[in-house]
């Protein structure tokens, strides 16, 4: 639910990457991560192995968390059993408990050296908006959901806000390691790793470094076994080489589709296809469907500087998804213009010949003109005047 | 009279020659603000619409025009220089458009502005109007607008719009109506905004319009139920969006449960205040709340 939220809120978009992408980053900064290597065939993994001498971890390379036990992690103890793992593995579809029914594509799994676990810790950075700025998130019980720990034993994570003017200070990091209770030569490790996420984040905008579990090994070193780093969208400017780390497969086909044409879109699970202007106001039109009976089939904010373009990108957009049975379009606008709008709707109706049913509420400019434009389509459409009218034609439609 | 700006305001636009700039600059004089100056660097010397002096810098249309707040149009990647610049040069309000500035960006922002005198409304805003003051320093349309005694402060854009137009149609008025922006970092919160629409003469009651994320909205309640006297209608909107895709943001956690819209309500309506159901009955309920 919170996660979910998080949609929302930030504005920009956080862009995800996969899990060995993140320890390459988090690697080039100095961060120790286990040995091993990206494969893409059965035959590649069984190489690695080799390389590892014999016993390796093999896992699933996706975006969607609960791949462990949704069967994407597995520990082989010869080639032979990573070839055979990983060719049941790549080229299908994992599920998880993050995914839909349909999964994720598994193109690729990282092998790597097993860790010799002694304990499993947890170790985030990111941006707090109470704090205003970056802060720590540490956690002696690593390995598990960090919501579960929050939620059962809230004692148990501490937090280090960093003052971003002069950024993280070595006794920050201290105070962090022995709140973690490791030794003198672990904390020094801790420190380091601590220095090294700080530049990191600092360096390449990223909106979250989480390592769950940073490990202390058996032999006292401490690994980030697994890692997950987020970058911002909307620092992509100056950090252009992000782009092409992107793996659209791993994404709902029409919300990268969206993401191409600057329209913020989240598929959801219902059928009413909700193009708005504006993310407050495209929230509460979900919320307006939900409270008529019906379900949105989306989040959809086509922006305030949408042209027709846009407008019939959206709807082709909601048109092309299966489960959208009606679309209501629910535009203030201010500077977007009402007869663009229109325009744009019949635009993607006419390419679609779709006869999917419209109820539309238009406020603001040439709404007069919008309305001339519907009229002429032919287009069945249903008019609303206000919020009101349209929870009452939602309403009606349900019977 | 209103909060934050009037019609004696003094008011600078930041990108005043871009196309935003000048497109949303008219806007704002033909709805009677007093737009003194421009800032574009490089294009010092120039006169926009034939009445107002461009600037190569706001510390110079500062102290040549008197101007104490600024209208940034700049684009997000340079948003975090203009805004540092208006504040060295002791504008006392800024008031940023610009979606998409980068988080780390807002965060040195709002580091560097803490001890000084400016005020920071946004990123990520529709700016504030003041339909009693004849003032308008953002890119709301103007004319849904009516001068009256109705606060409003928002996270949102055009949800705001909607409530205002609700309002307006009922013959509520408004004295100021304050986007705060829907960024998770700000410089303004809501409740900064209602510290002073608290001690605003011409403020009778305010509506508040928060969304899902953050607690901002708590802190709001908390402030709202010590010593908020004038009625709050409020609305959250995001109370439907559905458990689903893990954004895998740690985030999350440090905001703990405050995130969604049903604990908000909750903080909301134990502070007294008249949480709407649907977005569609804002002005109803601030209208029955007002008889």
């Amino acid at each position: 639910m919170l996660e979910y939220a998080l949609i929302f809120w930030a504005g920009g978009s956080v862009i995800k990457i996969h899990e060995y992408q993140s320890k390459e980053l988090l690697a080039n900064f100095g961060v120790p991560v286990p040995k091993g290597r990206v494969a893409s065939s059965p035959e590649e993994v069984a190489e690695i192995c080799r390389e590892l001498g014999g016993t390796a971890v093999v896992k699933a390379q996706v975006y969607a968390g609960g791949r462990g036990k949704a069967g994407g992690v597995k520990l082989v103890n010869s080639p032979e059993e990573g070839v055979e793992y990983a060719r049941g593995l790549l080229g299908t579809r994992l599920v998880t408990v993050q995914t839909g029914p349909e999964g994720v594509p598994v193109q690729r799994v990282l092998v790597e050296e097993p860790a010799q676990v002694e304990r499993e810790l947890y170790l985030a950075l990111t941006v707090d908006r109470s704090a205003q700025g970056p802060v720590f998130i540490a956690s002696a019980a690593g390995g598990m959901e960090i919501e579960e720990v929050a939620e059962t034993q809230p004692e148990a994570i501490a937090r280090e806000g960093v003052d971003i003017a002069v950024g993280l200070q070595a006794f920050q990091a201290r105070r962090i390691a022995r709140g973690l209770g490791l030794d003198a030569g672990q904390q020094r490790s801790a420190a380091r790793i601590m220095a090294a996420m700080y530049k990191l984040f600092m360096e390449r905008d990223l909106t979250l470094i989480e390592i769950n579990p940073l490990v202390v090994s058996k032999d006292g070193s401490l690994v980030a076994v697994d890692a997950k780093v987020s970058l911002e969208d909307d620092a992509l400017f100056r950090n252009k080489d992000f782009s092409d780390w992107r793996d659209p497969e791993q994404e709902t086909p029409l919300e990268v589709e969206a993401s191409e044409y600057g329209i913020a879109y989240v598929k959801l699970d219902g059928s009413v296809g909700c193009l708005v202007n504006g993310a407050g106001l495209a929230m509460a039109t979900m919320d307006l469907v939900r409270g008529a009976g019906a379900t949105p089939a989306n989040f959809l904010d086509v922006g305030g500087g949408a042209d027709e373009a846009k407008v019939a990108k959206a709807v082709n957009i909601m048109l092309s998804d299966p489960d959208v049975e009606s679309i209501l379009v629910n535009i203030f606008g201010g500077i977007l213009r009402s007869d663009i709008v229109a325009r744009g709707i019949v635009r993607a109706y006419d390419e679609t010949k779709s006869e999917i049913p419209l109820t539309i509420r238009l406020q603001g400019v040439q709404v007069d003109e919008a309305r001339a434009v519907l009229d002429e389509s032919g287009l069945q459409v249903s008019f609303a005047e206000t919020l009101l009218d349209v929870e009452a034609r939602l309403a009606e439609s349900l019977g | 009279m209103s909060i934050l700006v009037d019609e004696n305001t003094r008011v600078l636009v930041q990108g005043i020659t871009g196309r935003e700039g000048s497109f949303h600059a008219t806007r704002c004089m033909e709805y009677g603000t007093n737009v003194v100056a421009g800032v574009t660097p490089g294009r010092g010397g120039s006169v926009f619409n034939d009445s107002v002096p461009v600037f190569d810098s706001v510390e110079e249309a500062a102290n040549e025009t008197g101007a104490t707040v600024s209208l940034l149009f700049v684009p997000a990647p340079f948003a975090q220089d203009a805004m540092i610049e208006a504040a060295d040069a002791g504008i006392g309000l800024i008031v940023c458009i610009a979606e998409g500035v980068p988080v780390l960006d807002s965060a040195r922002v709002l580091r560097y502005l803490e001890g000084r005198g400016s005020r920071l409304l946004g990123p990520n805003c529709p700016g504030l109007i003041s339909p009693t003051g004849k003032c308008k320093v953002g890119i709301m349309p103007g004319h849904i607008h009516q001068a009256g005694r109705v606060g409003v402060v928002s996270r949102s854009g055009t949800l705001t719009y909607e409530a205002v137009s609700q309002l307006s149609a009922l013959g509520l008025g408004q004295s100021t109506c304050v986007g705060i922006g829907g960024d998770p970092l700000i410089g303004t919160n809501f409740v900064d905004v209602l510290e002073l629409f608290n001690e605003d003469p011409d403020t009778d009651a305010v509506v508040m319009i928060g969304e899902i994320g953050g607690s901002m909205e708590q802190e709001a309640a908390q402030f709202i139920k010590e010593n908020f006297a004038k009625p709050v209608v409020s609305f959250i909107a995001g109370a439907t969006a559905p458990p689903g895709k893990r954004m895998g943001h740690a985030g999350a956690i440090i905001t703990g449960s405050d995130a969604t819209a049903e604990a908000k309500n909750e903080a909301l309506r134990d502070a007294g205040a008249h949480v709407v159901p649907s977005p569609g009955l804002i002005g109803a309920v601030m209208k029955e709340a007002l008889s």
